[in-house]
Formats: structure tokens, C-alpha cells, sequence
């Protein structure tokens, strides 16, 4: 919440003592801890690895020899790309990717203003049923999206949203407000409340409290939650299967891919590059954005 | 994409443009309930609904018109298909959690204090990131296959290996029980670095005075991480193990996406899935869907309680 305060000679301090696990490794016979950890490593390297080494080598070296071939006989080649975004004669995936884009970005911002006003309402507010209420809500954490399916396809249908973008930007957002106002409400009360009432005092309404005092000092919970939602609604299958369908009109990059998948078991030129034009933008906001990713982690799963 | 965003805009603006001629204190009840219809009217008609409509359904025939009492639940517990169902659902929560929490913990514990450790993090980590059906695709070229022939060789690492040390390759995902296991090394893989996270943020809150003592005492190094590091940071160990527990009851896409459910092995996620969508049959999928929500709340309220007790201490 507050500004990162300049390193002191305490904080150096803090940082030369060590943890209860560092003495247990130090002491763990040291050779034999680091190569346990290289491996793990390893492991969980290797297999994306191969995968985008595969992506650029021509459709029949990659049918025909493994992808570590390519060290001693290096040739690359993006025709694999070319032709899994080409919706011509490759899979196509361009489209999907789009729909991918146009699905995820109002599956977050629509929950996430939403949630917004409720956390603030049971963090700030007292009005009658507010606790069952809240607890309600955070118990439908648990209901799992199986259970919702068929029933709401009903009513999409008979609301004739079927197969358009509204049946999953409505479900992504309804599955993800539960989550989003346990988050933002916890973060919520951790702010002094000294500090609204100085602007309630000075004559602030909610309305002005809301964005002039709260929404600044919300951010970090904002972008945790934000960065949560887009890569599950971006890394979403089922959601996507139930509601879109398969055609290219609604269904996102990852139906497409799992289509691929099932239907062109051996096509690993158009497989391994459309996995990773799927996997390209999640990966790149975690990485941009890893810190709120775990402190929304910390937060939403153990406290303290 | 921009209507969607424009139209909640306006519907967030009018409500906030309501509750806001409502100020001062008497105001309050207004603003809360006017703040707090859409998310309401949402979860009503999105969750709750839903959720008693498919409890309800469960009782009903493939097609949903006869009542038919708890016949699809029998069928659940005896058909044999089923049971595989059931049985290969029981092998992946209770191998899943504590693999993936136990590698979890032993790697972050070994990268703790070390060079780039961020760096070694962010390897373990990154799966996180990716789609369950993108790391279904990525495993699925690890286990790819092909038949021994003289122009083409092995293209999945695992058979390479194979072939390396001198055996035949094999078609992996053919064969029960190892084709479940095979799958399940996809979850453990996903989810291995939230454990890590989760874990390694609970050592690091472990106070210094304790560790002090404890090596002042000559505790042993292994002594350390059994006395001291565990039972610190046990209320963490559970809630990473009923999370990913949870996780992997849905679990769904993986299993989809690698055998399609095929060669026994489908779970009970993915068997809602085939029954209401492909089969036709309404009231078995909702009855497994209902046994999926059943599943879900001895673990959920096992965390609660843990949490709870934690707090209290």
C-alpha cells in the first residue's frame, strides 16, 4: 500500500538472515540438493522447450525425427505459423485468436466493476442482511460450473443469445464474481477507516469516496484479480465448448486448438505452433505482471 | 466487444448516478441495495438457479421428461463404465494434491536463498500461465508415437528415452491404469508452481526468532525443516492441498483434449461433459454434476475449519 521505502541497513540486515529452509538446504548435503533441484527443472522445462524448437522446423522434419534433431541439423522455418493462422488452406486459428481477444477483455472488466461496488458495499456499509449475504455469496465459490451448464444454455436460448458473445461474457463474469468480491472485500478492509470518514467528514458522497479515495488505493487488488480472470477466461475450455460452439464466428483459440487436437492427431506442424500462438499472450501478461499474479494468490488462498 | 463494455459502463454509471443523490448517512440502505443488485440478480439467475434446476434435472430421464428417482445415481455407482469413472477420479485427487504439493514444497525449500532464485521460480511456475490444453498438447508430444520404420524415428521424448535405453517404443495412452497416470503427470506439472508459490511465501514468513533458536539448540538440518519448517507452515500445506484437490475434481480439459475420455480414461468431469453434450443423456450428466458439487464440499469445508482453527491460535 505504501511506497517502497529505500533499502536500510535493517532491511540489509533482514535479508542476511537466514530462512529456516536455507540452513535445511545448506546443510542437505549441498551437490545432492542442487541437482535434485536442476532436475525439477529440467522437467518442467524440457517439454514446452520441444514443443517451440518443434514449432519452427519444417512439417517434414518434425514428422519424421525428434525435435532434438535440430541441434546437430538446424533448419527453422515459420511456414508453420503461415499456415495455422492462414484461414485459406490452415487451420485458421487468426480468427479464433480475435475471438479469443473480443472474449476475455469484457469477461474481466465487466465483474471486476461490478464487484467493486458489492465489496464496497459490505466492507463499508451496514444495512440489514449484510453479513448472510456476503457469506452467501462467498459460499457459491464452490458451485462448480458443471452444475450452471445446462440450465443456463436453456436460458440462453430462450433469451435467442445462443452462440453469440453475450452467453459467455455473461458466464465468465457471473463465475468470477464470487472470487472478485471476496478479494476486492478483503483488500477493502484492510483500509483504514479513518480515512473515509476524513472524507465523509469533508462532504464526500460514496460515489465520490468510491473513485477519489478507494480506487486509487485498490489497484494492486484490481490488477490481481484482473490478471486471474483474463487467464482463466483466456485459458478456458468448457465454457467456451458449452456455449460457443465450434465454428469460428464465437468460439475462441482454445476449442479451436482442442478441435485440432482430437481431429489432426498427427498434423504437429499445425499443433505445435498454434499451441503456442495460443500460449503467447497469457504468458506474456504473467510475466509482465507475475507480482500482483502471486500476491492475488497469497491473498485469496492463506492469509497471514 | 465495445457495446458489452459501453452498455455495463452505462448501467454502472446510472446506478452509482442514482445512489449518489442519496447522501449522507439515511441514504446507506439505498446505495447498498442499489450497489448490490446487478452482482445479486447475476449470481440469482446464474448460479443459484442454475444449480437447483440441475439437482432437480438429476431426477429425470435422458430426455428430462420422466421422473425417475435416484436411478441415474444408481446407475453412477453400478455401471461399469461408471465405476472406471469413479475409480480413475479417485487416483487423480488423491495422487495429484500431495504429488504436486510435495514437489512444490522440496523445490521451493531447495531454491530458497539460492542464485536466480526468482528465475528458478518463474521456470516452475510458468505451466500456471499456459492453457490446460495447451499443456495437454505440449505432454502429448512428449508421449507421442511412432512405429519403428527406416526414414522415420521417435518424435516424443519419452519413447526417444525409451529407444535410448535400449527398449521398444510404445503407444503410451492406450493402457489402463498408466495412460490415468501419464494424464495425471500433466495436472501434477500445472500445478506444481502454485504449490511452490504458495509454500515458499509461508517459509519465508516463518519468524526469525524461531529458526534462532532452533539452530542455537544444534537442531539438525533435517530436524529444521521437520520441527520447525512443517509444522509453521502446515495451515498452508492444507489449503494448497484442497485447492488443487478441488481443482483436479474438475479437471476436464486435459482429459479431453489428450484421449478424448477414451481407453477408460474419463473422469467425472469429463463424463458430464460427454453425457449431457454428446450422448444426449440430461439426467445422468446432471446427476454427475451434482455428485462433482457433493465432492467438492467435504474438502471445501475441511479448509474452512483448518483456517478457522489457525486463526484462532
Amino acid at each position: 500500500m505504501t511506497t517502497a521505502a529505500p533499502p536500510s541497513a535493517l532491511d540489509a540486515l533482514e535479508a542476511e538472515k537466514p530462512t529456516a529452509a536455507a540452513i535445511a538446504t545448506r546443510k542437505l548435503t549441498s551437490p545432492w540438493a542442487s541437482l535434485a533441484a536442476i532436475v525439477i527443472a529440467v522437467l518442467w522445462t524440457v517439454p514446452t522447450f520441444g514443443l517451440l524448437i518443434s514449432s519452427f522446423r519444417p512439417e517434414r522434419q518434425i514428422k519424421t525425427t525428434g525435435w532434438w534433431t535440430a541441434f546437430s541439423d538446424p533448419q527453422f522455418t515459420l511456414d508453420n505459423y503461415r499456415a495455422v493462422l492462414d484461414s485459406e488452406d490452415g487451420a485458421g486459428l487468426g480468427a479464433f485468436f480475435i475471438n479469443s481477444l473480443v472474449i476475455t477483455i469484457p469477461s474481466v472488466i465487466i465483474p471486476l466493476s461490478l464487484a467493486c461496488l458489492a465489496a464496497y458495499v459490505f466492507a463499508w456499509i451496514k444495512f440489514p442482511g449484510r453479513n448472510i449475504l456476503f457469506l452467501s455469496i462467498f459460499a457459491l465459490q464452490i458451485v462448480p460450473l458443471q452444475v450452471t451448464l445446462i440450465p443456463l444454455l436453456t436460458l440462453y436460448v430462450k433469451a435467442d443469445l445462443a452462440n453469440t458473445f453475450w452467453t459467455i461474457w455473461l458466464s465468465h463474469s457471473i463465475f468470477g464474481l464470487p472470487l472478485a468480491i471476496y478479494l476486492l472485500h478483503n483488500f477493502m478492509k484492510e483500509i483504514p477507516a479513518g480515512l473515509l470518514e476524513a472524507a465523509r467528514v469533508d462532504g464526500a458522497g460514496h460515489v465520490s469516496i468510491f473513485f477519489r479515495v478507494l480506487l486509487p488505493l485498490l489497484r494492486p487488488a484490481l490488477a490481481a484479480f484482473a490478471i486471474f480472470q483474463f487467464l482463466w477466461v483466456w485459458n478456458d475450455l468448457l465454457v467456451a465448448l458449452t456455449f460457443a460452439g465450434g465454428g469460428d464466428t464465437v468460439a475462441p483459440i482454445t476449442v479451436a486448438l482442442a478441435n485440432l487436437s482430437g481431429t489432426r492427431d498427427s498434423a504437429w506442424h499445425l499443433l505445435s505452433a498454434g499451441a503456442f500462438v495460443s500460449i503467447i499472450v497469457p504468458v506474456t501478461i504473467f510475466l509482465l505482471l507475475q507480482r500482483y499474479f502471486v500476491r492475488g494468490l497469497l491473498a485469496g488462498s492463506v492469509k497471514g | 466487444m465495445f457495446a458489452a463494455i459501453l452498455l455495463f459502463a452505462a448501467v454502472v454509471g446510472i446506478i452509482l448516478f442514482i445512489a449518489g443523490r442519496f447522501g449522507g448517512r439515511r441514504g446507506d440502505r439505498v446505495v447498498a441495495y442499489s450497489y448490490l443488485a446487478p452482482t445479486l440478480l447475476m449470481l440469482l439467475v446464474g448460479l443459484v438457479y442454475p444449480g437447483i434446476r440441475t439437482i432437480y434435472e438429476s431426477f429425470f430421464d435422458a430426455a428430462g421428461d420422466v421422473f425417475i428417482g435416484l436411478d441415474n445415481y444408481q446407475t453412477i455407482f453400478t455401471d461399469k463404465d461408471q465405476l472406471t469413472v469413479l475409480t480413475n477420479t479417485a487416483v487423480w485427487v488423491l495422487l495429484t494434491p500431495f504429488v504436486a504439493t510435495a514437489i512444490g514444497l522440496l523445490y521451493a525449500v531447495l531454491v530458497d536463498k539460492a542464485r536466480l532464485e526468482s528465475f528458478a521460480k518463474a521456470l516452475i511456475f510458468m505451466p500456471m500461465a499456459i492453457s490446460f490444453v495447451g499443456a495437454s498438447i505440449i505432454w502429448k508430444f512428449v508421449y507421442a508415437y511412432r512405429p519403428d520404420q527406416a526414414n522415420v524415428k521417435q518424435i516424443g521424448l519419452l519413447n526417444q528415452i525409451v529407444v535410448w535405453m535400449g527398449g521398444t517404443p510404445q503407444l503410451w495412452l492406450l493402457d489402463w491404469p498408466l495412460n490415468t497416470l501419464l494424464l495425471i503427470v500433466v495436472m501434477i506439472w500445472i500445478q506444481a508452481g502454485f504449490a511452490m508459490t504458495v509454500l515458499s511465501a509461508a517459509i519465508k514468513a516463518i519468524p526469525g526468532d524461531i529458526i534462532e533458536a532452533a539452530r542455537l539448540d544444534g537442531v539438525s538440518p533435517w530436524g529444521m525443516f521437520r520441527f520447525v519448517t512443517l509444522p509453521s507452515i502446515r495451515p498452508a500445506v492444507v489449503v494448497v492441498l484442497t485447492t488443487i484437490g478441488i481443482g483436479t475434481l474438475k479437471v476436464f480439459d486435459i482429459v479431453r483434449t489428450m484421449t478424448g475420455g477414451q481407453y477408460d480414461t474419463s473422469v467425472i468431469a469429463n463424463e458430464f461433459y460427454s453425457q449431457s453434450f454428446r450422448s444426449d443423456n440430461q439426467g445422468l450428466g446432471s446427476a454427475l454434476a451434482v455428485l462433482l458439487f457433493v465432492l467438492v464440499i467435504p474438502i471445501v469445508a475441511y479448509n474452512v475449519r483448518h483456517i478457522r482453527r489457525s486463526e484462532s491460535l
